[in-house]
């Protein structure tokens, strides 16, 4: 694995031209990080070695020293070179001073062939139908390494077409190539050992352990790395060619871990969600859940279009009218960690503009010590940056009840949160006005007097900030639905509403307005932050109580 | 700009009278009142079609009746005009297909769009597509122009096949059945 931080180099001659690369990688790693592509099936940076596929064969060789003076043995002036008699696997070695590698010489181009010709036997060659097709090694590297026709003249073995390994993975085990990927997977990272192969030769099988099935909330994840069609999301299965989905970075909303994903989407329509490689927040993973998130979309109780009191009505006039709502003063807030800085940042500014109070209510839930923490908001460092709230996260809103109750507030604009659910029962709501923006119809919008649509992830873009203080952005993938705009145009036009002059909403004064009031994003812009993120100062915020406790790559500050 | 006047050559006599000319028309049309006539009187008489005519793309069954499509939607990524739409699905598993996994749920082709270029039919895995002798497509809507699936299978009716890839890895898998021990 190649890290970040300021490695040591070390010369590695590739077909006789001399590179440097970090001393100690992974051979396959490190030919990777100069742009040399060395097939392979069963290696995974992020699993253990198995060394079982051999298309990564390579030729290596060092300089040979004589063994009396353990001086460099000289030919023709350059440092005479030793062979190793046979070739050897480049993904269980790892680069050493000096380190010869052949990468194209006739000894390597037999290896990959044979390997490609001995992997092909029993392949059943059904790229029409599988889904594998477009992203399948198999396809790619017999194209280019395999010697283009056969010479097996037998019957190919027929193995079991759909075994169900669980509810979300469904195995075709003639296609298995036996790289073992799912198997380390499910071992190492998913810490659920209950695949494993059964027979021997021909009839290797991959399967699940009797009475088990692969049922973690991780098992996604072996069909993201099963590098044939092996593997297949039941749910994805036969729903479209990969090569028409246009991909997308997003940033998964599960919970505050920040896991990077790609949404995969067509004409509108998102198909799936895979996981985004990312040493520093999720590796190459994601959780089965987290790709549920796709589901919010076209959801029966998605709120697509304005309503006010009730009816539908067309959103220039739900705007004017949730403005009249919010002039009429004694203004409380609710935000949402699952708003985007830049909303969070407008909304802090509409509150100070009302001079109302502003509560950010937690989302707990319980954690998995992998991907998934006990804070399910994705932003809720954003709404601190913001200035949006500076106090931990509200467990839930018995304060704001409490001032309702007292006529201190009556008027109310909730931003994506179910106020039902956090202690504002319908008597409470019943005595305010309340402005919505939210995603579901759910009782909060019956409640509210004006309800303006929301848009999911996938549908507008902007900066989330993970548990690490890292700042992600996210990119569009879909169009919202018709007649829609992004929250940011919506919460401007509110925020103008009662400062009576229009609102800037778009990122680049976003966030010099955001660079210029918090010194832990000053001088930060959207271009600024790369596609991994940038982990920005939150020390300012080390004595609140943040309820994550240790993920996959983080651990919560101990306290002094 | 230098502008250069060209001087007509005065017409000829006869030239003036049109007699030549008129008389060099009348003998082509002679000509052909005496030949046989070559107008196919469309549409009673149809035009025979040469071998390898590119017409209007249809979707074949196999000789047993199993529709060819696997919706590998290969066609739909070549074609240059985007004239097809497919719809892909899952062969329900009590299907006696069941075997082959995926058909098309829905099949368009635009006929709007195509420009019989026969793309498809070149690039088509499971030879299903066929651009066959059907020429004259007509429809007073566009709607009506867009051919669905039932539509195109009604079109493109059997033809031969000379694998049967599908059926012998079906016998190939039962005659396996049960494991190697």
């Amino acid at each position: 694995m190649v890290t970040d931080n300021k490695p040591s180099l070390v010369a590695l001659n590739v077909d006789g031209v001399e590179y440097q690369v970090s001393a100690g990688a992974n051979l396959v790693d490190a030919l990777a990080s100069i742009g040399k592509e060395v097939p392979h099936y069963c290696y995974h940076p992020k699993l253990t070695v198995a060394g079982n596929c051999r298309m990564c064969l390579v030729e290596l060789g060092s300089p040979l020293r004589d063994r009396a003076t353990n001086e460099l043995v000289m030919e023709n002036g350059k440092p005479k070179i030793g062979w190793q008699p046979k070739p050897a696997i480049a993904c269980a070695t790892n680069v050493s001073p000096g380190l010869h590698v052949r990468l194209d010489s006739p000894t390597v181009k037999a290896c990959r062939e044979g390997v490609t010709e001995m992997l092909l036997l029993n392949h059943p060659l059904d790229c029409p139908i599988c889904d594998q097709a477009g992203e399948c090694k198999l396809q790619e590297f017999s194209a280019e390494y395999g010697r283009g026709y056969s010479r097996y003249v037998d019957e190919k073995n027929a193995k079991p077409k759909h075994t169900k390994l669980g509810p979300r993975v469904t195995l075709d085990d003639e296609r298995c190539i036996l790289c073992s990927r799912c198997v380390r997977f499910c071992n190492e990272v998913a810490k659920d050992p209950v695949l494993g192969f059964v027979n021997r030769g021909s009839y290797n099988t991959l399967t699940c352990f009797p009475g088990r099935e692969l049922t973690n909330n991780y098992s996604l994840n072996t069909v993201d790395i099963c590098p044939v069609g092996a593997l297949t999301s039941t749910d994805f299965r036969f729903k479209m060619r990969v090569w028409f989905l246009k991909q997308t970075s997003s940033i998964c909303t599960e919970s505050s871990t920040g896991v990077n994903t790609t949404v995969w989407s067509r004409e509108g329509k998102i198909y799936r969600i895979t996981p985004r490689r990312n040493d520093a927040v999720n590796d190459t993973w994601m959780s089965d859940s987290g790709r549920e998130i796709l589901r919010e979309v076209d959801a029966a109780h998605r709120i697509t279009a304005p309503q006010v009191r009730g009816a539908a009505a067309d959103l220039e006039s739900a705007l004017t009218t949730a403005g009249e709502i919010l002039r009429a003063g004694a203004v409380g807030v609710v935000g949402s960690g699952h708003q985007t800085i830049e909303e969070q940042r407008l909304l802090t500014h509409f509150t100070q503009a009302t001079q109302a109070k502003a509560y950010v209510p937690a989302r707990a839930g319980s954690a998995d010590g992998l991907l998934i923490s006990e804070d399910r908001t994705p932003n809720f460092r954003g709404a601190l940056l913001a200035g949006l709230t500076n106090r931990a996260a509200d467990r839930d809103l018995s304060a704001l009840k409490a001032d309702i109750d007292a006529g201190r507030v009556r008027t109310l604009l909730v931003c994506r949160e179910d106020v039902t659910t956090l202690g504002l029962d319908a008597t409470t709501l019943a005595k305010v006005r309340m402005v919505y923006l939210g995603l579901h119809n759910d009782a909060t919008a019956k409640a509210a007097e004006v309800v303006l649509p929301a848009l999911s992830v996938f549908e507008r873009s902007g900066h989330f900030v993970n548990c690490q203080f890292r700042v992600q952005s996210f990119v569009r993938a879909i169009p919202g639905p018709v007649g829609t705009l992004p929250d940011v145009a919506i919460l401007a036009r509110l925020l103008g509403s009662v400062t009576g002059q229009p609102a800037a909403f778009d990122a680049d004064s976003l966030w010099k307005d955001l660079a210029a009031k918090q010194p832990a994003l000053a001088d930060l812009s959207p271009s600024k932050v790369p596609s991994d993120g940038l982990i920005v100062d939150g020390s300012a915020w080390a004595n609140l109580s943040f309820p994550e406790g240790k993920l996959l790559k983080f651990a919560p500050a101990t306290k002094a | 700009m230098a502008v250069k006047v060209l001087e007509r050559r005065p017409l000829s006599f006869w030239e003036r009278t049109y007699l030549p000319q008129v008389l060099g028309g009348l003998r082509v049309t002679w000509r052909n009142i005496l030949r046989p006539s070559v107008t196919l009187q469309y549409p009673e008489q149809r035009p025979t079609i040469p071998k390898g005519y590119r017409g209007v793309p249809t979707l074949v069954r196999d000789p047993n009746g199993r529709e060819k499509c696997v919706s590998c939607q290969l066609c739909e990524f070549i074609c240059p005009p985007k004239a097809i739409r497919i719809t892909p699905g899952e062969i329900p598993a009590t299907a006696e297909t069941a075997h082959v996994e995926k058909a098309p749920k829905e099949f368009e082709i635009n006929m709007l769009r195509c420009i019989y270029c026969g793309l498809c039919q070149e690039v088509c895995p499971e030879e299903a597509i066929w651009l066959q002798n059907q020429y004259s497509m007509t429809g007073t809507t566009r709607a009506e122009m867009v051919n669905n699936k039932a539509r195109l299978y009604e079109l493109g009716g059997t033809l031969p096949d000379s694998h049967f890839k599908w059926d012998h890895k079906k016998a190939e898998s039962e005659r396996q059945a049960g494991g190697h021990h």
